[in-house]
C-alpha cells in the first residue's frame, strides 16, 4: 500500500506544485527574448541562394577577419591556458600575503565593461603609453597591430580559464601526489603525468569558453585591432557591425550565420567534453 | 631532502612572482592607469566632463536599461531554476543549453538579431508599423529605448538562474517535496523553504547582471544611434574616445572611471556574498 503511494508519487515526480507555470513561462520568455530574435537572423540569411551565401562569406576581408579571429582567439586562450594552470594553482596550493586581492582581482576583467578595458589597453600599449613606449624603442609596436589583439583578447579570457580549473585543483586529492612521489617520480613528472590529466577535462572547457568569448569579442578589441583591412587586423565582429553601418544586412547576416555555427560548434565540444567527464567520474 | 626542500620552496617563489607579474601587467597597471588617465587635466575638468549633458542623459537611459534588465532576468531566473532542479522532464538539457546562449555568442549579433527582427527588414517591424498607423502611436524599438533595453535583457538573460541553479541542486528538493505533500501552497513553499536557501547566490546573481548590463557595449552599439538620447555610457566613452582630441579622450576615461569603480565594488561585494554563502554552508 505504502509502496504504491510512494511509487505513484515517484513515478509521476511532480509532488511539488508549479511545474506548468514555470515552464510555461521560462519557454515564454525563452522564445521571446532569446529564440525567436536569433531565427529572425536564421530566417532572413536563408533567403539567400547558397551562391549569394557563399559569396558573401568568401570576400577578402570576410574571410581575412575570420582568420583574424580564429588565430588571435585560438593563441590568446592557449597563452591564458598556460598562465591560468599558474595561477589557479598558486592560487590553490600556496599561502601568501595578499592572495585574496590576487583571486579578486582575477574576476575583474568579468566585471569591468569591454569598452573600458578596450580604450585602457589601446592607450596604454600605443607609442606613447606606459608599457607601448618601451616596447616601441625596442622596435615593438603593439597597439593596432595583432599583437595588441591578442594582448586584449588574453585580458577578456584569463578568468574563464582560472575559473574552470580552480574547483577541480581544491578538490584533488593530494594522495596520488604523494604516491606518485613515494614511488620514485620527479616533480615534474608528477605534474605531467598525475595532476595534468585530471585537469585535462577543466582546462579544455576554460579553452572552449575563452575561445568561444575570444571570436565574437568587440568591445574590447576594436580599439586596440586597428580595425585595417589592409593589414589584416579588423576582427569579425567589427566586419558585422561595419556591414550593419552600411546597411548592407545580407552580408551581416551571412556572417553571422557563419559565427553562429561556429560558437554553437564549441558549445558542443564544451558539453561533450563534461559529458564524458561526469561518465568517468561516475564509473568510479 | 633538505634538497628537496629548498627546491620546493624555489618552485614557488617563481611560480608566485610569475603570478604576481601577469596579474600586475594584464590588471593592475590598465586599471591604475584609467585613474590615471582621467585626472591628467586636471580634478576640476574631471568633474566637468562628468557633468555634461551628453554623459547625464548616458547615465540615464543606462540605468533605466539595467533596472528593467535586473528584474526581468531575476523573475526569469527563479522560474527557470525551480523548472530545472525541482522537476524532471525530457529536454531539460537542451533547454539549460538554450538559456546558455548569450554566453556564448557574440554580442553584435544580438544587436543584429534585434534589427532583423523589429527593424525596416523584420518580420515583426512591419506589425509595429501596422499598431503605430491604428492607434497613431510612434513605437520604435530599433535604435531607440525599447531596442537598447532588449538589448541589455539579452546579453545578461542567463545571468542569474546559472548562479541559482547549482545552489538548488545542491540543495536537493526533499524539503520542498515534504513542505508539499502537508499542504503548502507553491508560493510559501518558495517564499519559507527555497528563497532562503538562495538567498545568497541571488543576490551574487544580480550583481553579476548589473555590472554586465551597465558594461554592454556590442550589442547596444547597434541599436542605439542617437546621441544624448539613447546612448549609453560605454557608447558615451566609446563617441568620446573617437572624437580623438586629447579633451575627449581624457573625459572618456573619465566617464570610464564610474565604471572602473562599479567594477571593484562588484567584485569586493562577490567576495563578501562568497564569503558569507560559505560560512552559512558551515554552519549547517
Amino acid at each position: 500500500m505504502i509502496k504504491q503511494i510512494v511509487k505513484k508519487y515517484i513515478r509521476k515526480d511532480k509532488v511539488i506544485p508549479g511545474f506548468g507555470l514555470t515552464m510555461g513561462i521560462s519557454l515564454l520568455m525563452l522564445s521571446l527574448i532569446i529564440l525567436l530574435p536569433l531565427l529572425s537572423v536564421l530566417v532572413f540569411s536563408f533567403q539567400l541562394s547558397p551562391a549569394e551565401f557563399l559569396d558573401l562569406i568568401t570576400k577578402d576581408n570576410v574571410v581575412n577577419a575570420f582568420q583574424t579571429s580564429i588565430i588571435s582567439s585560438f593563441l590568446a586562450a592557449i597563452i591564458n591556458c598556460l598562465f591560468g594552470t599558474i595561477l589557479a594553482w598558486v592560487l590553490i596550493k600556496y599561502e601568501f600575503p595578499g592572495k585574496r586581492v590576487l583571486d579578486g582581482l582575477i574576476e575583474l576583467p568579468f566585471a569591468l565593461p569591454t569598452a573600458v578595458a578596450g580604450i585602457t589597453l589601446s592607450k596604454l600599449y600605443s607609442d606613447t603609453g606606459l608599457i607601448g613606449k618601451p616596447l616601441a624603442q625596442l622596435g615593438l609596436k603593439v597597439s593596432y597591430t595583432k599583437i595588441g589583439l591578442t594582448i586584449a583578447l588574453i585580458f577578456v579570457g584569463i578568468p574563464f580559464v582560472v575559473r574552470a580549473i580552480q574547483p577541480v585543483l581544491e578538490k584533488l586529492d593530494s594522495q596520488y601526489e604523494e604516491a606518485a612521489y613515494i614511488l620514485g617520480a620527479s616533480k615534474t613528472r608528477t605534474f605531467f603525468k598525475v595532476i595534468l590529466p585530471e585537469l585535462r577535462p577543466a582546462l579544455l572547457t576554460g579553452f572552449g569558453l575563452a575561445f568561444a568569448r575570444g571570436i565574437g569579442e568587440y568591445g574590447s578589441v576594436i580599439y586596440i585591432a586597428g580595425n585595417s583591412a589592409k593589414e589584416k587586423t579588423q576582427v569579425i565582429s567589427y566586419v558585422i557591425m561595419q556591414k550593419l553601418n552600411y546597411v548592407d544586412y545580407a552580408s551581416a547576416t551571412a556572417i553571422a550565420l557563419v559565427m553562429l555555427i561556429l560558437s554553437f560548434l564549441i558549445l558542443l565540444f564544451i558539453n561533450m567534453v563534461q559529458i564524458h567527464q561526469s561518465r568517468r567520474t561516475n564509473h568510479i | 631532502m633538505q634538497e628537496n626542500k629548498k627546491d620546493k620552496k624555489a618552485v614557488q617563489m617563481i611560480l608566485i612572482a610569475i603570478s604576481v607579474l601577469f596579474i600586475t601587467f594584464m590588471l593592475v597597471i590598465p586599471l591604475i592607469s584609467v585613474i590615471i588617465n582621467s585626472l591628467s587635466e586636471g580634478f576640476v575638468y574631471y568633474l566637468k566632463s562628468l557633468q555634461s549633458e551628453y554623459t547625464l542623459s548616458a547615465l540615464k537611459v543606462t540605468l533605466f536599461a539595467t533596472v528593467i534588465a535586473v528584474i526581468v532576468n531575476s523573475f526569469f531566473g527563479i522560474m527557470a531554476a525551480w523548472l530545472i532542479t525541482k522537476f524532471s522532464f525530457k529536454g531539460k538539457h537542451i533547454l539549460s543549453t538554450l538559456i546558455d546562449i548569450p554566453f556564448s555568442i557574440s554580442p553584435v549579433i544580438a544587436g543584429l538579431a534585434f534589427i532583423m527582427t523589429f527593424g525596416r527588414l523584420g518580420w515583426a517591424g512591419s506589425y509595429i508599423t501596422k499598431i503605430n498607423d491604428l492607434l497613431g502611436t510612434n513605437i520604435q524599438i530599433v535604435f531607440a529605448i525599447p531596442g537598447v533595453v532588449l538589448a541589455t535583457i539579452f546579453v545578461t538573460f542567463p545571468f542569474i538562474s546559472r548562479e541559482i541553479i547549482p545552489v538548488l541542486n545542491a540543495q536537493g528538493k526533499d524539503e520542498e517535496e515534504a513542505a508539499a505533500l502537508m499542504g503548502a501552497s507553491g508560493f510559501t513553499i518558495f517564499r519559507k523553504i527555497t528563497l532562503p536557501h538562495i538567498k545568497w547566490a541571488l543576490l551574487y546573481g544580480i550583481i553579476l547582471c548589473t555590472a554586465r548590463a551597465l558594461g554592454e557595449f556590442g550589442a547596444v552599439n547597434a541599436l542605439s544611434k542617437t546621441r544624448g538620447e539613447t546612448f549609453t555610457l560605454p557608447l558615451e566613452i566609446d563617441a568620446l574616445y573617437l572624437a580623438g582630441s586629447s579633451d575627449s579622450i581624457t573625459a572618456a576615461f573619465a566617464v570610464s572611471s564610474i565604471l572602473v569603480i562599479i567594477a571593484i565594488v562588484v567584485i569586493v561585494a562577490r567576495n563578501i556574498v562568497e564569503y558569507k554563502a560559505k560560512r552559512k554552508m558551515e554552519d549547517r
